[in-house]
C-alpha cells in the first residue's frame, strides 16, 4: 500500500494550521454551515479535477469529496486534534488516497496518477474513517429495514429528541405510555438488527 | 412492562436526568446485578452509536445541500454550461458598487482633465489640423502599396489592388471551373494559383451565400486544359467513420491533411454540411474533402473555435445542386460538366495526391 507514497513525496510539516484554518475546523466541528461552504468552495474544484484526470466522473468527485470532508469533520472532532497542515494538503491527501483505493477495488487501477503534489500520510485517519463508516452503514441498514412507523418513532425520539408526549401526538397514539410501549418494542428490534451485523463486523 | 421501565432508567441514567438519591440507588443495583450492569454498558454504547449516526446524517445532509447551493451560485462546475455565467454574474454583484464608483470618479476626473485641456491649450487651426491628418493617411496608404509591391512581385493581382482574402478550390470541370466557399471571396476579384505556383486570372461565375459555395473559371492563355480529372463528386450522403483527407493551402505550398467524418451534420446540426476531424486553418476553405475512393464528399468550410480538430465541410451534393441550378437560371454560362468517375480509386495514398495536387489551387482575393 505504501506503493502510492514514495518516500519523497512526503515532508513532514510540524506548522500548525494558521489562526484563519483553525476557525474554520472550529466552525466544521460545531456543524455551521457557513464553515462548511467556505471550505467546500476552497477545496471543491482541485479534488474534483483530481478525479477527472483520473478516470473518475463528477459524481464521483461529489461522493469522494464529501467522504473528505466527514474525515476532516471526524479529525475536528476528537479532542486530541491538531492538524499539522494546511487543510487543503489533508483535503487532497485523504481524496487521493480514497480515490485511488477506489479505482482498485473497481479495477480500473490507472497509472495516470502521479501528480506531484505534496500529500500528507493520512492512513490512520482513514482506518478509523473507514470503521466509522462501516458503523454508519450498519445503522442506516438497520434503520431502513425496520418498516414504519418504528423508524419514524426512533428518529423521533433518538435523533430528533422529541419528547414521548409529542410523539404520541404526531403518531396518532392515545397516550405516552402507548407510544413509549411501541417505541420500546421498535428499539429492540433496531438494536437486534444493528448488533447482529456490529459484532460480526469486529 | 418491567423491560420497559428498566430501559426507561438506563437512559435516564445515562442521560443524566436522575436526582441525586435515584442515583445512588440505581447504581447500587448495577453493581449488585452484573445482568443490568451489562445492559447499561450495552445501552450506552448503542447510544452513542446513535449519536454519532444523528450526526453523520445531518453532516451529509448539511454537505449535500452546500453542494447544490455552490452549484447554484456558480462556485463548483460539473461540466454544465451555466456556471461561467453564474461566474460572471457573481462577479459583477460583488463588484458592482465598487465598479459603479471606479467609473464615476473616473468619469468625474476625464470631465476636469479635458475642461482643464480646453482651457489651457492655445487655439490652433482646425482646419491644418484636418489636413496635416489627411497627408498621414495618404502616406500611410503609400507604404500599404509599397508593402503589397513586394509582397507580390510579378503577381496577376491587378496594380494597385490589394489582397484581402485566401482560401483553396479545386476543379469541377476540366474548362477550368473551379468551386471554392463563397466567403474566401470578399473582394472584387480573385486570382487562382495551382501547386507549381503558377498564377492565373479567374473570373467568378456565380455564389451562392446560402450553400457558402461559389465557382470561379479561370479566365487565362496560360492555362492548359485538362484531359481529366481524376476524382468524382460524390452524389449520395457520406456514413459516419469514413477516412477523409484534403488538401489546401493554409500557406503558401499545398498541405494534406487527414482526418474522419465525425458528424452527419454541422455546426448547430446544420444539414448542409457535415462535421469532420480534421486539422484545418485559415486558408483550407474551399478545399476538397476527398474519402479514400477519390470521390469528393465535401468542402472544407470552418472550423470550430473553442474545439481542436474540429471542422465543418458544406456536403458535396450542394455543388451539384448549385450547378443544376446555375444551369436552368443562366443559359449564357458554359455548360459545367461534372467529373463522374473517380479514376484514382484503389491507389496508394501518395500517388492519389500526385493526381489530385494539380487540380487544387490557391485562391487568392484581391480588391481594387
Amino acid at each position: 500500500m505504501g506503493y502510492f507514497y514514495p518516500p519523497y513525496r512526503i515532508k513532514s510539516k510540524t506548522v500548525k494550521a494558521d489562526t484563519n484554518e483553525q476557525a474554520l475546523l472550529k466552525g466544521l466541528a460545531n456543524n455551521d454551515s457557513k464553515a462548511i461552504e467556505t471550505i467546500y468552495k476552497d477545496n471543491f474544484t482541485m479534488v474534483q479535477s483530481f478525479i477527472l484526470h483520473n478516470n473518475g466522473s463528477y459524481d464521483d468527485a461529489r461522493d469522494i469529496f464529501q467522504e473528505a470532508m466527514i474525515a476532516l469533520y471526524e479529525k475536528a472532532q476528537s479532542e486530541s486534534f491538531v492538524l499539522t497542515c494546511q487543510i487543503k494538503t489533508y483535503v487532497y491527501s485523504i481524496c487521493r488516497r480514497l480515490w485511488l483505493k477506489r479505482l482498485q477495488q473497481l479495477g480500473r487501477y490507472s497509472n495516470q496518477v502521479d501528480n506531484l503534489d505534496e500529500t500528507v500520510p493520512v492512513e490512520e485517519d482513514l482506518d478509523l474513517h473507514e470503521k466509522r463508516n462501516a458503523e454508519f452503514a450498519i445503522m442506516d441498514r438497520a434503520m431502513n429495514s425496520l418498516g414504519e412507523p418504528c423508524k419514524s418513532l426512533l428518529e423521533g425520539y433518538y435523533l430528533k429528541k422529541m419528547g414521548m408526549q409529542e410523539l404520541a401526538s404526531e403518531f396518532g397514539y392515545t397516550n405516552a405510555d402507548n407510544a413509549k410501549n411501541q417505541k420500546y418494542k421498535c428499539l429492540m428490534r433496531l438494536k437486534k438488527l444493528f448488533f447482529s451485523q456490529y459484532n460480526i463486523g469486529d | 412492562m418491567d423491560d420497559i421501565l428498566l430501559l426507561e432508567a438506563i437512559e435516564r441514567y445515562l442521560n443524566g436526568d436522575m436526582n441525586a438519591a435515584e442515583r445512588t440507588y440505581f447504581e447500587k443495583l448495577r453493581k449488585d446485578t452484573p445482568e443490568i450492569d451489562q445492559m447499561v454498558v450495552e445501552h450506552s454504547m448503542f447510544l452513542h452509536q446513535m449519536d454519532i449516526y444523528s450526526v453523520h446524517r445531518n453532516l451529509r445532509h448539511s454537505l449535500q445541500a452546500t453542494h447544490v447551493k455552490l452549484l447554484e451560485r456558480g462556485d463548483v462546475n460539473e461540466g454544465g454550461e451555466l456556471t461561467t455565467k453564474g461566474r460572471v454574474v457573481q462577479l459583477w454583484n460583488k463588484y458592482k458598487r465598487v465598479t459603479a464608483i471606479a467609473a464615476s470618479v473616473g468619469g468625474v476626473i476625464a470631465l476636469i482633465i479635458s475642461g482643464l485641456t480646453v482651457y489651457f491649450s492655445p487655439t490652433v487651426n482646425n482646419s491644418q489640423i484636418q489636413q496635416l491628418s489627411k497627408d498621414i493617411e495618404v502616406i500611410k496608404r503609400n507604404q500599404q502599396y509599397q508593402g503589397t509591391l513586394i509582397n507580390e512581385v510579378k503577381s496577376k493581382i491587378p496594380e494597385n489592388a490589394r489582397l484581402i482574402s485566401g482560401g483553396s478550390g479545386f476543379l469541377i470541370d476540366t474548362k477550368g471551373f473551379i468551386i471554392t466557399n463563397a466567403h474566401v471571396l470578399k473582394g472584387s476579384g480573385a486570382i487562382v494559383v495551382n501547386s507549381k505556383g503558377e498564377e492565373f486570372n479567374a473570373i467568378i461565375v456565380n455564389i451562392d451565400l446560402e450553400k457558402d459555395l461559389a465557382i470561379l473559371k479561370i479566365d487565362d492563355t496560360e492555362y492548359e486544359v485538362l484531359k481529366s480529372l481524376p476524382y468524382s463528386i460524390r452524389k449520395a450522403n457520406t456514413e459516419l467513420g469514413e477516412q477523409v483527407f484534403t488538401l489546401g493551402y493554409p500557406r503558401n505550398d499545398i498541405v494534406y491533411g487527414e482526418g474522419y467524418l465525425s458528424a452527419r451534420t454541422g455546426y448547430n446540426s446544420d444539414s448542409l454540411t457535415y462535421q469532420v476531424q480534421i486539422s484545418a486553418n485559415p486558408g483550407n476553405s474551399g478545399g476538397p474533402v476527398f474519402n479514400n475512393n477519390g470521390e469528393v464528399i465535401g468542402i472544407l468550410s470552418t472550423r470550430q473555435a473553442q474545439a481542436e480538430g474540429v471542422a465543418f465541410a458544406v456536403k458535396s451534393k450542394n455543388i451539384l445542386r448549385m450547378v443544376d441550378e446555375l444551369k436552368n437560371s443562366d443559359t449564357s454560362i458554359e455548360k459545367i460538366k461534372l467529373p463522374v468517375r473517380s479514376t484514382i480509386k484503389g491507389m496508394e495514398r501518395k500517388q492519389q495526391i500526385t493526381k489530385l495536387e494539380e487540380c487544387v489551387f490557391y485562391v487568392k482575393a484581391f480588391n481594387k
